[in-house]
Protein backbone atom coordinates (compact mmCIF):
# COMPACT_ATOMS: atom_id res chain seq x y z
CA UNK A 1 0.00 0.00 0.00
CA UNK A 2 1.34 3.42 -0.91
CA UNK A 3 1.54 6.26 1.60
CA UNK A 4 -1.32 8.15 -0.05
CA UNK A 5 -3.57 5.07 -0.01
CA UNK A 6 -2.72 4.51 3.63
CA UNK A 7 -3.49 8.14 4.54
CA UNK A 8 -6.77 8.01 2.62
CA UNK A 9 -7.80 4.81 4.35
CA UNK A 10 -6.89 6.20 7.76
CA UNK A 11 -8.00 9.80 7.27
CA UNK A 12 -10.20 9.93 10.39
CA UNK A 13 -7.33 8.73 12.56
CA UNK A 14 -4.95 11.03 10.72
CA UNK A 15 -7.13 14.07 11.40
CA UNK A 16 -7.56 13.14 15.06
CA UNK A 17 -3.82 12.58 15.54
CA UNK A 18 -2.98 15.81 13.73
CA UNK A 19 -5.33 17.78 15.97
CA UNK A 20 -3.91 16.04 19.03
CA UNK A 21 -0.44 16.94 17.87
CA UNK A 22 -1.35 20.56 17.24
CA UNK A 23 -3.00 20.69 20.66
CA UNK A 24 0.13 19.38 22.40
CA UNK A 25 2.39 21.83 20.59
CA UNK A 26 0.00 24.79 20.78
CA UNK A 27 -0.76 24.49 24.48
CA UNK A 28 2.87 23.92 25.43
CA UNK A 29 4.01 26.91 23.35
CA UNK A 30 1.41 29.14 25.02
CA UNK A 31 2.68 28.08 28.43
CA UNK A 32 6.31 28.41 27.36
CA UNK A 33 5.73 31.96 26.08
CA UNK A 34 3.82 32.91 29.23
CA UNK A 35 6.73 31.70 31.35
CA UNK A 36 9.70 32.31 29.04
CA UNK A 37 9.12 35.91 27.97
CA UNK A 38 8.73 37.25 31.54
CA UNK A 39 11.80 35.19 32.55
CA UNK A 40 13.78 36.70 29.68
CA UNK A 41 12.68 40.19 30.71
CA UNK A 42 13.50 39.50 34.36
CA UNK A 43 17.11 38.58 33.59
CA UNK A 44 17.62 41.88 31.73
CA UNK A 45 16.56 43.66 34.93
CA UNK A 46 18.32 41.50 37.51
CA UNK A 47 21.83 40.58 36.40
CA UNK A 48 22.18 38.17 39.30
CA UNK A 49 19.41 35.93 37.95
CA UNK A 50 20.93 35.71 34.46
CA UNK A 51 23.44 32.91 35.08
CA UNK A 52 21.14 30.65 37.09
CA UNK A 53 18.14 31.09 34.77
CA UNK A 54 20.07 30.55 31.52
CA UNK A 55 21.95 27.66 33.11
CA UNK A 56 18.69 26.07 34.23
CA UNK A 57 16.96 26.26 30.86
CA UNK A 58 20.16 25.13 29.18
CA UNK A 59 20.54 22.00 31.31
CA UNK A 60 17.07 20.74 30.39
CA UNK A 61 17.99 21.10 26.75
CA UNK A 62 20.72 18.48 27.22
CA UNK A 63 18.40 15.76 28.51
CA UNK A 64 17.47 13.38 25.69
CA UNK A 65 13.75 13.83 25.05
CA UNK A 66 12.83 10.15 25.36
CA UNK A 67 14.61 10.06 28.72
CA UNK A 68 12.85 13.21 29.92
CA UNK A 69 9.46 11.73 29.02
CA UNK A 70 10.48 8.66 30.98
CA UNK A 71 11.56 10.66 34.02
CA UNK A 72 8.21 12.47 34.07
CA UNK A 73 6.05 9.32 34.20
CA UNK A 74 6.55 8.57 37.92
CA UNK A 75 6.31 12.24 38.99
CA UNK A 76 3.20 13.29 40.89
CA UNK A 77 1.28 16.40 39.75
CA UNK A 78 3.48 17.26 36.75
CA UNK A 79 3.96 13.79 35.35
CA UNK A 80 2.19 10.53 34.71
CA UNK A 81 1.14 8.75 31.55
CA UNK A 82 -0.41 10.98 28.91
CA UNK A 83 -0.61 14.52 27.65
CA UNK A 84 0.32 16.28 30.89
CA UNK A 85 3.85 14.87 30.95
CA UNK A 86 4.24 15.57 27.27
CA UNK A 87 3.25 19.19 27.70
CA UNK A 88 5.61 19.64 30.65
CA UNK A 89 8.48 18.23 28.58
CA UNK A 90 7.64 20.36 25.55
CA UNK A 91 7.49 23.50 27.70
CA UNK A 92 10.86 22.70 29.20
CA UNK A 93 12.45 22.32 25.75
CA UNK A 94 10.80 25.48 24.45
CA UNK A 95 12.08 27.66 27.27
CA UNK A 96 15.68 27.97 26.14
CA UNK A 97 15.10 29.63 22.74
CA UNK A 98 12.31 31.81 24.11
CA UNK A 99 14.15 33.01 27.23
CA UNK A 100 17.42 33.49 25.38
CA UNK A 101 15.91 35.37 22.46
CA UNK A 102 13.83 37.61 24.74
CA UNK A 103 16.98 38.46 26.68
CA UNK A 104 19.11 38.99 23.56
CA UNK A 105 16.42 40.97 21.75
CA UNK A 106 16.06 43.42 24.63
CA UNK A 107 19.77 43.73 25.35
CA UNK A 108 20.51 44.44 21.69
CA UNK A 109 18.19 47.44 21.53
CA UNK A 110 20.40 50.41 20.66
CA UNK A 111 21.80 52.02 23.83
CA UNK A 112 21.14 55.54 22.58
CA UNK A 113 17.47 54.74 22.03
CA UNK A 114 17.20 53.37 25.53
CA UNK A 115 19.02 56.35 26.97
CA UNK A 116 16.74 58.73 25.10
CA UNK A 117 13.73 56.84 26.45
CA UNK A 118 14.89 57.09 30.05
CA UNK A 119 16.26 60.61 29.63
CA UNK A 120 12.91 61.82 28.34
CA UNK A 121 11.15 60.51 31.39
CA UNK A 122 9.79 57.06 30.58
CA UNK A 123 9.32 54.84 33.59
CA UNK A 124 10.97 51.41 33.51
CA UNK A 125 7.63 49.86 32.52
CA UNK A 126 7.18 52.36 29.70
CA UNK A 127 10.69 51.74 28.42
CA UNK A 128 9.86 48.03 28.33
CA UNK A 129 6.40 48.33 26.80
CA UNK A 130 6.95 51.21 24.38
CA UNK A 131 10.57 50.70 23.34
CA UNK A 132 12.25 47.44 24.29
CA UNK A 133 9.50 44.91 23.59
CA UNK A 134 8.42 46.39 20.24
CA UNK A 135 12.02 46.62 19.05
CA UNK A 136 12.86 43.13 20.33
CA UNK A 137 9.64 41.59 18.97
CA UNK A 138 11.12 40.06 15.81
CA UNK A 139 13.96 38.45 17.79
CA UNK A 140 11.55 37.12 20.45
CA UNK A 141 9.28 35.76 17.76
CA UNK A 142 12.23 34.06 16.06
CA UNK A 143 12.83 32.26 19.37
CA UNK A 144 9.19 31.19 19.54
CA UNK A 145 9.43 29.98 15.95
CA UNK A 146 12.47 27.81 16.68
CA UNK A 147 10.80 26.45 19.80
CA UNK A 148 7.65 25.60 17.84
CA UNK A 149 9.44 23.81 15.00
CA UNK A 150 11.54 21.79 17.46
CA UNK A 151 8.39 21.16 19.51
CA UNK A 152 6.55 19.60 16.57
CA UNK A 153 9.40 17.11 16.22
CA UNK A 154 9.73 16.33 19.90
CA UNK A 155 5.96 15.93 20.25
CA UNK A 156 6.13 12.85 17.99
CA UNK A 157 8.07 11.11 20.78
CA UNK A 158 5.29 11.95 23.25
CA UNK A 159 3.32 9.05 21.77
CA UNK A 160 5.73 6.80 23.66
CA UNK A 161 4.15 7.89 26.95
CA UNK A 162 0.59 7.73 25.70
CA UNK A 163 0.13 11.41 24.85
CA UNK A 164 -1.12 10.66 21.33
CA UNK A 165 -0.29 12.82 18.35
CA UNK A 166 1.27 11.89 15.03
CA UNK A 167 3.96 9.92 16.84
CA UNK A 168 1.38 7.16 17.30
CA UNK A 169 1.77 6.23 13.61
CA UNK A 170 5.54 6.36 13.90
CA UNK A 171 5.67 4.01 16.91
CA UNK A 172 3.15 1.65 15.30
CA UNK A 173 5.26 1.59 12.15
CA UNK A 174 8.41 0.95 14.16
CA UNK A 175 6.77 -1.96 15.97
CA UNK A 176 5.58 -3.49 12.69
CA UNK A 177 8.71 -2.57 10.73
CA UNK A 178 6.33 -0.84 8.31
CA UNK A 179 7.81 2.18 6.54
CA UNK A 180 4.49 3.40 5.18
CA UNK A 181 2.98 3.68 8.66
CA UNK A 182 6.10 5.50 9.92
CA UNK A 183 5.82 7.93 7.04
CA UNK A 184 2.12 8.44 7.77
CA UNK A 185 3.24 10.06 11.04
CA UNK A 186 6.50 11.61 9.91
CA UNK A 187 5.36 13.35 6.71
CA UNK A 188 2.37 15.19 8.24
CA UNK A 189 4.57 16.17 11.21
CA UNK A 190 7.19 17.58 8.85
CA UNK A 191 4.52 19.46 6.89
CA UNK A 192 3.09 20.84 10.12
CA UNK A 193 6.54 22.07 11.17
CA UNK A 194 7.05 23.74 7.79
CA UNK A 195 3.63 25.39 7.88
CA UNK A 196 4.07 26.73 11.41
CA UNK A 197 7.57 27.91 10.54
CA UNK A 198 6.25 29.79 7.51
CA UNK A 199 3.31 31.30 9.38
CA UNK A 200 5.41 32.50 12.29
CA UNK A 201 8.00 33.84 9.90
CA UNK A 202 5.33 35.98 8.25
CA UNK A 203 4.22 37.26 11.65
CA UNK A 204 7.85 38.01 12.51
CA UNK A 205 8.17 40.14 9.38
CA UNK A 206 4.95 41.98 10.15
CA UNK A 207 6.19 42.88 13.62
CA UNK A 208 9.44 44.26 12.25
CA UNK A 209 9.37 48.07 12.44
CA UNK A 210 11.50 48.31 9.28
CA UNK A 211 8.61 47.00 7.18
CA UNK A 212 7.29 49.38 4.58
CA UNK B 1 19.17 86.27 37.32
CA UNK B 2 18.36 83.01 39.03
CA UNK B 3 20.32 79.80 38.69
CA UNK B 4 18.55 77.04 36.78
CA UNK B 5 21.15 74.31 37.22
CA UNK B 6 23.89 74.25 39.81
CA UNK B 7 26.57 71.76 40.65
CA UNK B 8 27.83 72.15 44.22
CA UNK B 9 30.86 70.11 45.24
CA UNK B 10 29.56 67.45 42.88
CA UNK B 11 31.56 64.28 42.49
CA UNK B 12 30.74 61.08 40.69
CA UNK B 13 32.60 57.84 41.26
CA UNK B 14 32.14 54.63 39.31
CA UNK B 15 33.21 51.41 41.04
CA UNK B 16 35.41 53.35 43.40
CA UNK B 17 37.14 55.52 40.78
CA UNK B 18 36.27 59.19 40.68
CA UNK B 19 35.36 60.14 37.11
CA UNK B 20 34.03 63.61 37.86
CA UNK B 21 34.62 66.36 40.34
CA UNK B 22 34.53 68.02 42.59
CA UNK B 23 32.68 70.38 40.27
CA UNK B 24 31.07 73.71 41.08
CA UNK B 25 29.17 75.24 38.21
CA UNK B 26 26.04 77.32 37.81
CA UNK B 27 23.90 77.74 34.71
CA UNK B 28 21.79 80.89 34.93
CA UNK B 29 18.25 81.00 33.66
CA UNK B 30 18.18 81.74 29.95
CA UNK B 31 21.86 81.29 29.23
CA UNK B 32 23.74 78.63 27.31
CA UNK B 33 26.73 77.09 29.03
CA UNK B 34 28.93 74.82 26.97
CA UNK B 35 30.92 72.09 28.70
CA UNK B 36 33.91 71.66 26.45
CA UNK B 37 36.13 68.62 26.79
CA UNK B 38 37.65 65.55 25.19
CA UNK B 39 35.91 62.19 25.33
CA UNK B 40 36.46 60.71 28.76
CA UNK B 41 36.77 64.14 30.37
CA UNK B 42 33.57 63.62 32.36
CA UNK B 43 31.39 66.04 30.42
CA UNK B 44 28.69 63.51 29.57
CA UNK B 45 28.72 62.30 33.16
CA UNK B 46 28.07 65.88 34.29
CA UNK B 47 25.13 66.14 31.91
CA UNK B 48 23.62 62.86 33.09
CA UNK B 49 23.85 64.08 36.67
CA UNK B 50 21.60 67.00 35.74
CA UNK B 51 18.65 64.78 34.78
CA UNK B 52 19.23 62.13 37.41
CA UNK B 53 20.31 59.43 34.97
CA UNK B 54 23.24 59.37 37.39
CA UNK B 55 23.25 60.47 41.02
CA UNK B 56 26.27 62.24 42.56
CA UNK B 57 28.45 60.25 44.96
CA UNK B 58 29.23 63.46 46.87
CA UNK B 59 27.76 66.94 46.70
CA UNK B 60 24.56 67.91 44.93
CA UNK B 61 23.11 68.93 41.59
CA UNK B 62 20.16 71.31 41.80
CA UNK B 63 17.69 71.91 39.01
CA UNK B 64 15.09 74.68 39.25
CA UNK B 65 15.67 75.04 42.97
CA UNK B 66 15.52 71.38 43.97
CA UNK B 67 18.34 68.85 44.23
CA UNK B 68 18.08 65.86 41.91
CA UNK B 69 17.68 63.70 45.02
CA UNK B 70 14.56 65.69 45.95
CA UNK B 71 13.05 65.49 42.47
CA UNK B 72 11.13 62.45 41.31
CA UNK B 73 13.51 61.42 38.50
CA UNK B 74 10.70 60.78 36.01
CA UNK B 75 9.10 64.20 36.67
CA UNK B 76 12.49 65.87 36.45
CA UNK B 77 13.28 64.28 33.08
CA UNK B 78 9.88 65.11 31.63
CA UNK B 79 10.46 68.78 32.47
CA UNK B 80 13.85 68.89 30.72
CA UNK B 81 14.49 68.67 26.97
CA UNK B 82 17.13 66.05 26.22
CA UNK B 83 19.19 65.72 23.04
CA UNK B 84 21.93 63.14 22.63
CA UNK B 85 24.54 61.89 20.20
CA UNK B 86 23.09 59.84 17.33
CA UNK B 87 19.77 61.51 18.20
CA UNK B 88 18.23 58.41 19.80
CA UNK B 89 14.98 58.72 17.88
CA UNK B 90 12.67 55.77 18.43
CA UNK B 91 13.11 53.83 15.17
CA UNK B 92 9.64 52.26 15.33
CA UNK B 93 7.80 55.54 16.01
CA UNK B 94 6.78 57.91 13.24
CA UNK B 95 8.27 61.39 13.25
CA UNK B 96 5.04 62.75 14.74
CA UNK B 97 5.01 60.18 17.53
CA UNK B 98 8.68 60.83 18.29
CA UNK B 99 8.09 64.56 18.58
CA UNK B 100 4.94 64.13 20.64
CA UNK B 101 6.46 61.65 23.06
CA UNK B 102 6.93 63.78 26.17
CA UNK B 103 3.54 65.50 25.78
CA UNK B 104 2.09 61.98 25.47
CA UNK B 105 3.88 60.85 28.61
CA UNK B 106 2.56 63.95 30.37
CA UNK B 107 -0.96 62.92 29.41
CA UNK B 108 -1.84 65.76 27.05
CA UNK B 109 -4.99 65.00 25.05
CA UNK B 110 -4.61 63.85 21.48
CA UNK B 111 -5.63 67.04 19.71
CA UNK B 112 -3.28 69.16 21.81
CA UNK B 113 -0.39 66.80 21.00
CA UNK B 114 -1.23 66.86 17.28
CA UNK B 115 -1.37 70.66 17.32
CA UNK B 116 1.94 70.91 19.13
CA UNK B 117 3.60 68.48 16.69
CA UNK B 118 2.40 70.57 13.71
CA UNK B 119 3.75 73.70 15.40
CA UNK B 120 7.15 72.12 15.95
CA UNK B 121 7.41 70.73 12.42
CA UNK B 122 6.95 74.27 11.20
CA UNK B 123 9.35 75.75 13.75
CA UNK B 124 12.09 73.31 12.69
CA UNK B 125 11.25 73.79 8.99
CA UNK B 126 10.25 70.16 8.49
CA UNK B 127 7.64 69.39 5.86
CA UNK B 128 4.26 68.18 7.13
CA UNK B 129 4.56 65.12 4.92
CA UNK B 130 7.46 63.89 7.08
CA UNK B 131 5.17 63.45 10.07
CA UNK B 132 4.16 59.93 9.09
CA UNK B 133 7.67 58.76 8.12
CA UNK B 134 9.92 56.55 10.21
CA UNK B 135 13.30 57.98 11.27
CA UNK B 136 15.32 55.70 8.97
CA UNK B 137 13.55 57.28 6.00
CA UNK B 138 14.96 60.73 6.83
CA UNK B 139 18.31 62.36 6.11
CA UNK B 140 20.76 62.91 8.97
CA UNK B 141 19.91 66.60 9.11
CA UNK B 142 16.17 65.94 9.17
CA UNK B 143 16.61 63.38 11.93
CA UNK B 144 18.48 65.91 14.00
CA UNK B 145 15.77 68.51 13.45
CA UNK B 146 13.25 65.97 14.69
CA UNK B 147 15.51 65.47 17.72
CA UNK B 148 15.44 69.20 18.44
CA UNK B 149 11.66 69.32 17.94
CA UNK B 150 11.24 66.39 20.31
CA UNK B 151 13.34 68.08 22.98
CA UNK B 152 11.25 71.26 22.70
CA UNK B 153 7.88 69.49 22.57
CA UNK B 154 6.64 70.01 26.11
CA UNK B 155 8.18 73.49 26.22
CA UNK B 156 10.76 72.67 28.89
CA UNK B 157 12.66 75.54 30.52
CA UNK B 158 15.91 73.60 30.35
CA UNK B 159 17.62 71.75 27.51
CA UNK B 160 20.43 69.25 28.03
CA UNK B 161 22.42 68.51 24.89
CA UNK B 162 25.14 65.90 24.48
CA UNK B 163 26.92 66.54 21.16
CA UNK B 164 23.62 66.37 19.32
CA UNK B 165 25.13 67.58 16.05
CA UNK B 166 28.25 65.42 16.17
CA UNK B 167 27.24 62.94 13.48
CA UNK B 168 26.27 65.54 10.86
CA UNK B 169 28.32 66.72 7.90
CA UNK B 170 30.04 70.07 8.57
CA UNK B 171 27.67 72.14 6.44
CA UNK B 172 24.47 70.78 7.99
CA UNK B 173 26.08 71.02 11.41
CA UNK B 174 26.81 74.77 11.06
CA UNK B 175 23.31 75.38 9.77
CA UNK B 176 21.68 73.54 12.65
CA UNK B 177 23.95 75.16 15.22
CA UNK B 178 22.92 78.62 14.03
CA UNK B 179 19.28 77.63 14.05
CA UNK B 180 19.52 76.01 17.45
CA UNK B 181 21.17 79.09 18.87
CA UNK B 182 18.51 81.46 17.65
CA UNK B 183 15.73 79.11 18.75
CA UNK B 184 17.18 78.73 22.25
CA UNK B 185 17.55 82.51 22.51
CA UNK B 186 14.12 83.30 21.10
CA UNK B 187 12.45 80.78 23.40
CA UNK B 188 14.51 81.85 26.42
CA UNK B 189 15.77 78.33 27.12
CA UNK B 190 18.44 77.51 29.65
CA UNK B 191 20.89 75.23 27.91
CA UNK B 192 23.68 73.01 29.16
CA UNK B 193 25.49 71.83 26.04
CA UNK B 194 28.28 69.27 25.93
CA UNK B 195 30.78 69.12 23.08
CA UNK B 196 34.40 68.46 22.16
CA UNK B 197 34.18 70.91 19.23
CA UNK B 198 35.71 74.31 20.05
CA UNK B 199 34.01 76.05 17.13
CA UNK B 200 30.67 74.69 18.26
CA UNK B 201 31.34 75.81 21.82
CA UNK B 202 32.23 79.34 20.73
CA UNK B 203 29.29 79.65 18.35
CA UNK B 204 26.65 78.36 20.78
CA UNK B 205 27.75 79.32 24.26
CA UNK B 206 27.25 82.44 26.36
CA UNK B 207 29.80 80.88 28.63
CA UNK B 208 32.25 78.04 28.27
CA UNK B 209 33.47 75.65 30.93
CA UNK B 210 36.50 73.60 29.91
CA UNK B 211 36.51 70.20 31.55
CA UNK B 212 39.51 67.92 31.74
CA UNK B 213 40.02 64.73 33.74
CA UNK B 214 36.79 65.35 35.60
CA UNK B 215 37.62 68.90 36.73
CA UNK B 216 36.62 72.28 35.39
CA UNK B 217 39.87 73.97 34.33
CA UNK B 218 38.42 77.18 32.93
CA UNK B 219 35.11 78.93 33.15
CA UNK B 220 34.20 82.23 31.55
CA UNK B 221 32.52 84.18 28.79
CA UNK B 222 33.43 83.73 25.12
CA UNK B 223 35.61 86.88 25.35
CA UNK B 224 37.39 85.53 28.37
CA UNK B 225 37.88 82.22 26.57
CA UNK B 226 39.37 84.05 23.59
CA UNK B 227 41.78 86.01 25.78
CA UNK B 228 42.70 83.36 28.32
CA UNK B 229 46.38 82.50 28.69
CA UNK B 230 45.60 79.22 30.45
CA UNK B 231 47.72 76.57 28.70
CA UNK B 232 44.77 74.22 28.18
CA UNK B 233 42.58 76.96 26.70
CA UNK B 234 45.39 78.15 24.44
CA UNK B 235 45.90 74.60 23.22
CA UNK B 236 42.18 74.23 22.58
CA UNK B 237 42.02 77.48 20.64
CA UNK B 238 44.98 76.50 18.51
CA UNK B 239 44.30 72.81 17.90
CA UNK B 240 40.71 72.21 18.88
Amino acid sequence: MSLLDYLAANRTALLARTLEHLGLVGLSMLIAVAVGVPLGIAITRHARLRGPVLGFVNVFQTIPSLALFGFLIPLPLLGGIGARSAIVALVVYALLPIVRNTYTGIVEVDDTVEEAARGMGMTDRQVLRMVQLPLAAPVILAGIRIATVVGVGIATIAAAIGAGGLGVFIFQGLARVDTVTILAGAVPAALMALALDGGLHLLEKRLDWRRK
Amino acid sequence: MSTAISFAGTEFAYVGTRVLGPVDLGVRTGETVVLLGESGSGKTTALRLANALLMPSTGTVSVLGRTTAEWDPVDLRRSIGYMIQEVGLFPHFTVARNIGLVPDLLGWDRSRVTGRVAELLELLRLEDSLATRLPHELSGGQRQRVGVARALAADPRILLCDEPFGALDPLTRRELQAEFRSLAEALGKTVLFVTHDVREAVSLGNRIAVIDAGRIRFEGSIDEFDLSTDALVVALREHG
